[in-house]
């Protein structure tokens, strides 16, 4: 093929929904890690929030980080939200006759779910911005200026643990399959124990991230976090 | 024993088709899947209908023309091609359905028999090694190591079929890419065409109509040749060396 170019190949487009997953990976650990913060009580979870807002300074200006890091987030979002939109797109033209009978041999549940799945975490994300972001809604009527009070009324409320329980199986199924997925499109599975490991490195972030989120609203509802 | 079969029905590439059911008694279990078919078809000309158009060449499991759907299933319930494929793998009473590939990069020219030609496309983009006819070279002049000698051999074992394709629920050709670009890769003499095959391949792919990989491993489920998985792994890794050096 003439003027045949590597970067305008579906290849490349996988390259980059790898590399903005990795990206979401590196800050669904940080965002876990923070939330964990719940468990050591009121004021360590909100000086933990305002620290956020104060890190980098003097060298940043007051939520310095906290900008860099969502200007970051939203174009790797963009990136992987284009990608995959452009591949789904491809994928629906490359059969449009279908079969009357196709079995699935191989590929997991995960795997097959990636693409309603993260619209699911899509729509989740945006409620999850208004509630706890720039939107602040508190919906069992309380205070919405304290980032702690705000967690245990929302998870105290049950339909809204809910609600997030169900988004992070999502996430986690996303997990599943996208980390050892990114690997194989970033090239680093070229022999069976690769393709091993990156599959159980799969199975460790979806389980230690998806767990890790959801212990927070489980103890809030179940009473071993409260104000 | 007997057969219930749906087999798919469409006169020419523009006419559109449709399923449609035959019985077949008096099948052996020993007769090959084709050799099932071309019963059936010798019934079709007696009473004086059009007999199934099905692909088949060698018959013997190393051409790669006889790609069937079997009941959802590329080349049926066993790992091996269409051709290997014997009736002692259903049961009496049993109903198959046989459809083509279907992909809109392999159109259907006739029942069941489709153009794969985009596959000799993509190897005319690159999956080839640029050498001079003429003698042969003396074969220990260009060393080779062990490992990547079988590997190379072992993935060279790919034959075309489309199976790959046909599984895919993206109709991504990338195990078939992947396959082609380890196989000539993993050699000396793939070295120097290295760049320029990956990016000339996957572009063709992409033009031809096959959609993108989403790694979920149906294609080496199907592959009656058992290529793996990690044949992709290296397809991606050479369109990275390419987007490196600036192709």
């Amino acid at each position: 093929m003439r003027d045949a170019r590597a970067s305008r190949s579906t290849i490349t487009l996988k390259l980059l929904m790898a590399a903005s997953g990795l990206l979401f990976i590196l800050f669904v650990l940080l965002h876990m890690y923070g939330n964990l913060k719940a468990f050591s009580g009121h004021d360590a979870y909100n000086e933990y929030a305002e620290h956020l807002r104060t890190l980098g300074e003097p060298m940043l200006p007051f939520e310095g980080f906290l900008w860099i890091q969502r200007t970051t987030l939203v174009v790797a979002l963009v990136v992987h939200v284009y990608a995959a939109a452009t591949l789904w797109r491809r994928a629906r033209g490359a059969r449009t006759q279908r079969y009357v009978m196709k079995k699935n041999l191989a590929s997991s549940f995960s795997s097959r779910w990636m693409r309603w799945g993260g619209l699911t975490i899509l729509l989740f994300l945006i409620w999850h911005l208004v509630q706890f972001s720039f939107g602040k809604v508190n919906v069992a009527g309380g205070e919405t200026n304290d980032p702690y009070n705000l967690l245990v009324d929302t998870f105290e409320t049950w339909w809204m643990t809910l609600i997030y329980l169900a988004a992070m199986f999502a996430l986690g199924m996303h997990l599943h399959h996208g980390t050892w997925s990114a690997a194989q499109t970033l090239g680093l599975t070229n022999n069976v124990r690769a393709r091993r490991n990156a599959k159980s490195l799969g199975w460790i972030l979806a389980v230690v991230i998806a767990g890790g989120f959801s212990l927070v609203p489980i103890c809030v509802l179940a009473g071993v976090i409260t104000k | 024993m007997k057969v219930t079969l749906k087999i798919w029905r469409q006169p020419d590439a523009a006419s559109k088709g449709a399923m449609h059911t035959y019985e077949l008694d008096g099948v052996s279990s020993d007769m090959s899947f084709l050799e099932m078919l071309d019963v059936l078809n010798e019934d079709l000309i007696a009473k004086g209908e059009d007999p199934v158009a099905f692909d088949s060449d060698c018959r013997e499991g190393i051409c790669g023309m006889c790609g069937l759907m079997i009941n959802g299933q590329a080349h049926g319930p066993e790992v091996t091609t269409t051709c290997q494929l014997h009736m002692r793998s259903f049961k009496d009473g049993d109903e198959i359905v046989i459809e083509p590939w279907r992909s809109d990069a392999f159109p259907v020219i006739k029942d069941l028999v489709v153009d794969r030609s985009a596959f000799d496309r993509i190897i005319q983009a690159g999956g080839y090694i640029s050498v001079n006819t003429g003698s042969a070279p003396e074969a220990h002049s260009v060393p080779v190591p062990r490992d990547d000698a079988i590997r190379a051999f072992n993935v060279a074992t790919c034959i075309g079929c489309g199976a790959c394709v046909a599984a895919c629920p993206n109709g991504s050709a990338s195990l078939f890419m992947g396959a082609k670009i380890t196989h000539l890769g993993e050699l000396p003499q793939g070295q120097p065409e290295r760049d320029t095959r990956v990016v000339g391949m996957v572009a063709q792919h992409d033009a031809e109509g096959f959609g993108g990989c989403t790694n979920i491993g149906e294609c080496t489920a199907a592959c009656p040749k058992e290529i793996p998985l990690d044949v992709i792994s290296r397809l991606n890794w050479d369109l990275h060396a390419a987007l490196r050096h600036g192709r």
